[in-house]
């Protein structure tokens, strides 16, 4: 089954019970992408980008068909097999940031390497290396709270990537910020997926996003629409 | 990762302020009231103890088989003897011999008939020898209402009722009529020191305190006593010390087959003090129970709405990685630390009621005038051992109790859910 591209969908649908019946959000979808790929999914408000997003990032199961992530079908993981995959494999940005509001930029960035049990030395090397590749050294010990939004989320940022994963998903993580903070995250995280060749699927409807991606995925009412590559020079 | 948790604690106040304020409160009224509570029953103990069953009390099987009677033709023959035998054995426990008596006090007038008769219940206790301990045991010092305390040998202390009833005034001449140890009549007379009130109707109604050497002689007891009472050294009730002795003196003195044979029995066989005391362990379990029920509700419910501001981060935490499991454990680990701190502070302000009420007691005088067992009218607390770690039981298990509970909600919600949540 393993078809050698970094995650297989095939023939994936979702649905959504709806009162007697049922929603189909996702409605037969064949994709795959491979490593390195800095790719968007795009498409208007309700076609499924998050849906889709979710599933490949095994926070939840298709309904039909299957989406292979890494060789490992998500449909088939136990709780505790997809948990280990998004802390070794995954990481996540989200809109809203969902730093710990408690908890200091160097900790929120320590956290998933805490999950993964690595010790003290190596951690403190690590957060300081991600928090480099954001630009944040001077805010280590300040709290989300006191930053600002692009600040958080390139604090988002360096917490999905500390741990260089294999696969980064952002959903609209420029739907919070304005046009220079959106075009300074996108370019981070351009820079980043040079530097580690990890990849990286947007779900946007924005515009500047748009613009830095090298692979266009269109959804419609749960069904791609179109998908195209663009060479740049 | 505790570090981490620890951090979280300290710097989310919603997260632990109040969890660790219901926690201290719950556990300082624990150890308040169950200080207060032991203070009262062992105070209560100790009374009966002091009055009348000692911690131990060496009898005749046959004086103890009807001791209802006070049946001093039963009376140990050789107390003084086997007094200096017992002090010698176990020092760690006060001997003191008495003689608990029933008789009439027959009040004379002038001509030397009889003008007032009552029903009398007496103590011949130790009151000269210098150093004997029976006034203040008896707390007779302060319990005398009218007159003094008796200074040399034929002079009482009789109840103040008793003394109204009779028209008795200190200084008064009265006669006792009782029956010696070999069943003849008894007749002697005493002179009223001091009228006495002890607070408590069972010994205020009839009751006359004689010196014991007087008491022999009017009863005929050279050399013996009704009863050896033992009172630990410790100043209180050691359930385990008490039956130790008693078993120790049995094997030596008792022989089942005769009746005049000396036994020891403990507060516990007397009175029914035992069920007192088994008692008293019941009711402080309940009232644990109570606070770790009560505590364990509103740490639930404080859990539950601390939980909904918190399915943003164990959503994000979930799509980090984490385990639901290791998530649940962490809230688990977080209310152990809630109930340890909370549990200290608890314990410290309770200790400080505690001591207060163990020096100053409460005075429930008013509440107690118809009473009818032995019971002392200030209420103290006692800080025993047990009162620095009792509080915890329920500091910390109200916390995993109302934790576990509150944190099922994350199991109960499926992944992408909690997800959703954090986006909207
Ligand atoms: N848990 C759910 N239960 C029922 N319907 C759902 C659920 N999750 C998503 N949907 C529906 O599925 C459709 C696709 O949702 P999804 O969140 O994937 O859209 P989206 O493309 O991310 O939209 P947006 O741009 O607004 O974020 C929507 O119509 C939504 O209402
Ligand atoms: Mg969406």
């Amino acid at each position: 089954m393993d078809s050698g591209h970094l995650i297989t969908i095939q023939h994936l649908k979702k649905h959504f019970a709806m009162g007697a019946g049922k929603f189909t959000a996702l409605n037969g979808i064949d994709l795959t992408f491979d490593k390195g790929e800095f790719t968007g999914i795009i498409g208007p408000s309700g076609s499924g980008k998050t849906t889709l997003l979710n599933i490949i990032g095994s926070l939840d199961v298709p309904s039909e068909g299957k989406a292979i992530v890494m060789g490992k079908s998500v449909g088939d993981l136990g709780a505790r097999e997809a948990a280990m995959l998004r802390k070794t494999k995954l990481g996540f940005i989200f809109q809203s940031y969902n730093l710990l509001q408690v908890h200091t930029v160097y900790e929120n960035v320590e956290f998933p390497l805490l999950l993964l049990g690595i010790d003290a030395a190596t951690r403190k090397q690590m957060v300081k290396d991600a928090l480099e590749w954001v630009g944040l050294t001077d805010k280590t010990s300040s709290r989300p709270a006191q930053l600002s939004g692009g600040e958080c989320q390139r604090v988002a940022i360096a917490r999905a990537m500390v741990k260089k994963p294999e696969i980064v998903l952002a959903d609209e993580p420029t739907a919070n910020l304005d046009a220079a903070n959106s075009h300074h995250i996108l370019q981070t995280m351009e820079k980043l997926n040079h530097e580690f060749r990890t990849t990286f699927i947007f779900a946007t409807h924005d515009e500047k996003v748009i613009g830095y991606i090298r692979r266009k995925i269109f959804l419609e009412d749960g069904k791609v629409a179109k998908d195209e590559l663009i060479t740049k020079s | 990762m505790i570090r981490f948790l620890f951090k979280g604690l300290i710097r989310d106040k919603h997260r632990s302020l109040l969890p660790l304020i219901v926690v201290a409160l719950g556990v300082m009224l624990t150890v308040v009231f169950h200080s207060w509570l032991t203070g009262v029953i062992s105070d209560s103990i100790e009374y009966n103890a002091r009055f009348t069953t000692g911690h131990v009390k060496v009898m005749t099987m046959a004086y103890a088989d009807n001791l209802d009677q006070m049946p001093n033709d039963l009376a140990l023959l050789n107390a003084d003897s086997l007094t200096v035998a017992l002090k010698k054995q176990f020092p760690g426990m006060e001997w003191v011999e008495r003689i608990h008596f029933a008789g009439l006090v027959d009040v004379p007038d002038r001509s030397g008939e009889t003008r007032a008769q009552g029903n009398t219940i007496g103590f011949g206790i130790d009151l000269f020898t210098p150093g004997s301990a029976e006034i203040d045991r008896m707390n007779i010092r302060k319990s005398v209402v009218e007159g003094r305390l008796p200074k040399q040998n034929g002079e009482i202390l009789i109840s103040n009722e008793l003394a109204s009833d009779m028209k008795l005034k200190p200084g008064d001449t009265i006669s006792l009529i009782s029956s010696t140890m070999y069943g003849e009549m008894a007749i002697y007379n005493f002179t009223v020191a001091g009228t006495v009130v002890f607070g408590t109707s069972f010994l205020d109604r009839g009751t006359i305190i004689a010196d014991i050497a007087d008491v022999r002689q009017a009863l005929n007891m050279e050399g013996a006593s009704g009863e050896i009472l033992g009172l630990s050294q410790k100043g209180y009730f050691d359930k385990n010390e008490a039956t130790e002795i008693a078993a120790a003196f049995n094997r030596n003195y008792n022989k089942p087959a005769d009746e005049f044979s000396p036994v020891m029995k403990t507060l516990m066989e007397q009175n029914n003090l035992g069920a007192l005391v088994d008692y008293s362990s019941v009711i402080l379990t309940v009232l644990v129970a109570v606070f770790l029920l009560a505590m364990s509700i509103v740490l639930w419910n404080a859990g539950l709405l601390g939980g909904l501001r918190r399915y943003g981060e164990f959503g994000m935490r979930l799509a980090i990685g984490e385990e639901k499991g290791h998530v649940y454990k962490t809230m688990i680990y977080e209310s152990l630390l809630i109930g340890t701190f909370g549990s200290l502070a608890g314990v410290a302000l309770g200790m400080v009621f505690a001591w207060y009420f163990q020096h100053y007691g409460l005075n429930l005088k008013g509440m107690m005038q118809n009473a009818t067992i032995i019971m002392p009218t200030v209420f103290k607390a006692r800080i025993t051992p047990v009162t620095w770690f009792i509080g915890f039981i329920p500091g910390i298990l109200s916390t995993l109790i109302g934790t576990m509970l509150s944190g099922i909600g994350i199991y109960k919600r499926q992944t992408a859910q909690l997800f959703k949540e954090l986006e909207a």
